[in-house]
């Protein structure tokens, strides 16, 4: 993307105003989507986004500036906008010296998007749209979306660090809505990995319209969710953002630096069941969270944050990481070269246990089980935190009987993670997300067996 | 609109590449953004970010193909046309399909740029939010830290040009202080956060924020988990501003088109209590959203949706308008230069009532105030109507704010909270989003907590 000498020039003058740290961010990403809705192939659209952030630390001061210009005035510019920022004095000169890092990619895409015909992404979006219909005649709404991205980074740093990374994301997604006497009801599936085209050898996209068409279906007959706290189990797959939201964001270092988290000074505490052991795993293959180094050019790494129930550590960037004089968890992201890099999960998870998924169920008498989790949100300062379920029954003496209509599910971070009774031996990683945080959004996964909470608030209508 | 020239000749170079029989629309846009974070006394970041962009859309033949980019030379914006060509050849043919024509609307003239913020020196932008930190930290003993503390601005310039005769272009300048402080008594922590909205930094008012997000964060401390119960609720005008921009999506005409929406078959009935008038105006230069024209280029209006509680109309774009066989309201809706126009509601107000939110808690004697709410993402499906998500607030006992509440839920139905809204207050307010905020009494939420 950009001549290694270049880099080195630019990153030396970036300095010149007595910078601490400098480093550049180039992304060059090529975007393609296919939407497919009412029946209509609707728009294709293609996108090339290519620039580069520069950031200047000096102290305690971040100084950033970014450009869609790569050449040596373009980058020099915005260095100079990024080291004016964080307000230097007289720095003299320092000369940056790059080392190539060589991170294995860790996985070999078989086929890049750029090389499939566009007849043939279009082609996927019409078999899932008959699918989605063909499952039931109350399916009244079908929505089909295909995309595509391609992204090559290249970080360096004026401690010498220069790394890049190529990755390749594919995701596919359907919404249906069925219609009947008790209105409208939507279901909706997606699948997503970091992989190429090869994605669909992999995955049958008219079974998952099948799936997003049943659920809608399934819904129509569902009676308003309970109110009240109550056991509840959440299916395996179904999506790990509970623990995204009830813990995982309190254990992203930056917010903890600030005070801003209920976990804070809590490493080698209990915090919670013995029976929970939580990972964020960047180096999972082909998940959606997967990369070879970070945004900051870390290698991924898997980092246990929750063993046997005891908090061992944060998730770290490398801001965070340099003030406490320890390493980076290769957790620095950015949602691309216009930001900057803070510390982010990646692909979070709980390890499997040893209970019979069946006999969790069974062995409740009265709850929720939710099947397919919504999304979340969580206040780190307090613990409490939400997550909707979008697919969820009663169990009225340890079977699952009626689908419930939709709603949140509401807890406190802390207090839920001790509530863990049980958890499954059926892990399964859930469908793939996007994290939003401070006006970023990255790509993560979140996985889970099968577990129960002995006690949490579900927000229905119903007493 | 004399610097603007340059977008618009970047539009008619895409333009003049158009061959016969299609429509070519572009979107070219260029903005510089300002973003300063700071903390414990110092800058923690300052980001100074210039951007640019072009979007080109293509119809031919009733298909639709887009493509984007960032750079706007030459080659660039001919390999964007020709990829946006490319990608209209796989769409499905569509007589609806077209892009906007001109339909005489005059465009209305906002005021919605302001020099001062563009001369505004960046020492003074560090000030503001250095001193907005150190009113937060002044506003209570209890305050215990500040998560965040920033000034963000925003310039915008972007021209919008089509081969159906749209051309034109506008500029604006907007920026805020907010900041989300931590209060803590005792062992708990509870947060609350403020803002201010405004076209330029002499809008800003910094006590205000800083009296709002202590006011807020402290008032929670020592709450408690409710028991489930049904009761009144009255809704903070942020909370209100929030529902107000979900509703939207139930009034849009794509959603109507397409069976996605509650109210399709609606229009003339009775869909929300005689007190409520929505009306979307992106007119109003006070609403932190307004724009003289919408995303495909046409003036924007005043559409009342909702006239004393009865359905009267919903927002339309070019191609949803053609489909209704209707006109368009100026409601096209893009997010950047990166998207096809959608269509949406961009200024969403209740009309306010007449009384405070003090008032409308002595009214109410028994319920609760919903101070904040989250998971509406998660929680609320604008296509069925479910409601439900996290909230925090006060119970009202005796007409009086009483014990601060928190971990717990409101739900409802879009369909019944409309229809269930027994007051509006007198403190309409613009809030950093495409809705504006005013306090409402809703009968009949549902609670859960305990």
């Amino acid at each position: 993307m950009i001549e290694e000498a270049v880099i080195s020039r630019v990153l030396s003058g970036a300095l010149r105003t007595g910078g601490d740290f400098a480093e550049i961010f180039a992304e060059d990403k090529r975007s393609s989507s296919a939407y497919l809705d009412d029946g209509k192939v609707e728009e294709l659209t293609s996108g090339r986004d290519r620039g580069a952030g520069i950031r200047v630390v000096v102290g305690d001061t971040t100084g950033f500036a970014h450009t869609a210009d790569l050449t040596e005035e373009g980058l020099t510019a915005a260095a100079r906008a990024a080291a004016a920022a964080a307000r230097g004095g007289d720095g003299g000169t320092r000369v940056v010296a790059l080392t190539r890092q060589e991170v294995p990619r860790g996985y070999e895409v078989q086929t890049y998007p750029e090389a499939v015909a566009k007849a043939d992404k279009v082609e996927l979006l019409v078999q899932a749209n008959e699918a989605a219909r063909s499952e039931a005649s109350v399916i009244s709404q079908v929505a089909a979306s295909y995309a595509d991205s391609h992204r090559r980074i290249l970080v360096a740093n004026s401690d010498g660090l220069m790394s890049t990374d190529d990755a390749v994301r594919t995701l596919f997604s359907v919404s249906c809505v069925a219609t009947g006497d008790t209105g409208l009801q939507t279901g909706r599936e997606s699948v997503g990995h970091t992989v190429g085209f090869e994605l669909f050898d992999l995955h049958d996209v008219q079974a998952l319209a099948s799936r997003a068409a049943a659920r809608a279906v399934t819904k129509l007959s569902a009676r308003p969710a309970p109110s009240g706290e109550m056991p509840v189990v959440i299916a395996s797959g179904g999506g790990g953002v509970m623990f995204h939201e009830a813990c995982g964001h309190g254990l992203e270092a930056d917010l903890v630096a600030k005070g801003a988290s209920v976990f804070k000074g809590r490493v080698g505490e209990s915090v919670a069941s013995p029976l929970v052991t939580l990972v964020d795993d960047g180096t999972m293959a082909r998940e959606w969270g997967f990369f070879a180094i970070d945004d900051e050019g870390h290698p991924a790494q898997r980092n246990v944050l929750i063993q046997d129930g005891m908090l061992s550590d944060y998730m770290w960037d490398l801001l965070r990481s340099r003030k406490e004089g320890r390493g980076s968890s290769g957790n620095g992201r950015r949602q691309s070269y216009q930001h900057l890099p803070m510390v982010r999960m990646t692909n979070t998870y709980l390890l499997a246990g040893h209970d019979d998924p069946e006999d969790i169920v069974a062995s409740t008498d009265s709850g929720v089980y939710v099947k397919h989790l919504g999304g979340g949100q969580v206040n780190t300062a307090t613990g409490d935190f939400v997550f909707g379920m979008t697919e969820a029954y009663l169990i009225e003496k340890g079977e699952i009987t009626e689908p419930l209509r939709e709603g949140n599910l509401i807890g406190n971070g802390p207090q839920v993670l001790q509530l863990i009774d049980a958890v499954g031996n059926d892990f399964a990683m859930g469908p793939p997300g996007t994290c939003g945080k401070d006006g970023q959004g990255v790509p993560v996964g979140d996985g889970v067996p099968t577990l129960r909470v002995q006690r949490l608030t579900v927000g229905g209508t119903a007493s | 609109m004399d610097d603007l020239d340059d977008l618009l000749e970047v539009g008619d170079r895409v333009l003049a590449r158009a061959r016969g029989g299609e429509q070519v629309e572009a979107v070219v846009i260029r903005g510089v953004d300002t973003e300063i974070k700071v903390y414990e006394g110092e800058v923690e970041s300052l980001s100074s970010a210039q951007s640019q962009g072009v979007g080109i859309r293509v119809i031919l033949d009733g298909k639709q193909g887009f493509a984007y980019a960032a750079t706007l030379d030459d080659g660039s914006l001919a390999e964007t046309l020709s990829e946006a060509r490319d990608n209209a050849s796989f769409g499905t043919s569509d007589e609806f399909q077209g892009l906007a024509e001109p339909d005489g609307v005059p465009i209305p003239d906002l005021d919605l740029y302001r020099e001062a913020l563009v001369g505004y020196p960046i020492d003074r932008k560090i000030e503001m939010a250095l001193e907005l930190e150190r009113a937060v930290r002044a506003a209570d003993p209890r305050i215990s830290g500040i998560e965040s503390a920033e000034y963000v601005d925003s310039r915008f310039e972007g021209a919008i040009a089509s081969t159906t005769g749209v051309r034109n272009a506008g500029r604006e300048t907007s920026c805020y202080l907010s900041t989300y402080a931590m209060a803590t008594e005792a062992g708990e922590t509870q947060t609350g956060f403020g803002f201010s909205v405004g076209r330029e930094p002499g809008d800003l008012d910094i006590a205000k924020v800083a009296a709002e997000a202590g006011r807020r964060a402290t008032r929670l401390l020592g709450a408690t988990k409710p028991a489930s119960e049904r009761m009144t609720v009255v809704l903070d005008p942020w909370v209100t501003a929030q529902f107000l921009a979900l509703l939207g999506y139930t009034l849009n005409g794509e959603s109507v088109l397409k069976g996605r929406s509650l109210f399709a078959e609606r229009l003339g009935d009775e869909v929300a209590a005689p007190i409520v008038t929505l009306v979307d105006d992106p007119t109003d230069p006070a609403s932190f959203t307004a724009t003289d024209t919408d995303g495909e280029g046409l003036a924007c209006r005043r559409n009342v949706l909702i006239a004393g509680g009865t359905l009267d109309r919903f927002v339309h774009n070019a191609y949803t308008a053609r489909r209704a066989g209707t006109c368009s309201t100026g409601s096209a809706v893009r997010g950047g230069f990166k998207s096809t126009p959608g269509v949406g509601t961009q200024a969403v107000t209740l009309l306010p009532g007449g009384r405070s939110q003090a008032e409308l808690v002595s009214d109410v004697g028994e319920g609760l105030v919903v101070q904040d709410v989250s998971g509406l993402h998660s929680g609320v499906n604008p296509v069925s109507g479910d409601f439900s998500t996290g909230a925090e607030g006060l119970r009202i006992r005796g007409g009086e704010l009483a014990e601060p509440l928190r971990e717990f839920t409101i739900a409802s139905t879009l369909q019944r909270m409309l229809l269930d809204v027994s007051a509006i207050g007198n403190d309409l307010e613009w809030l950093p989003m495409s809705a504006a905020g005013v306090s409402i009494v809703i009968r009949d939420v549902t609670i859960s907590g305990t």
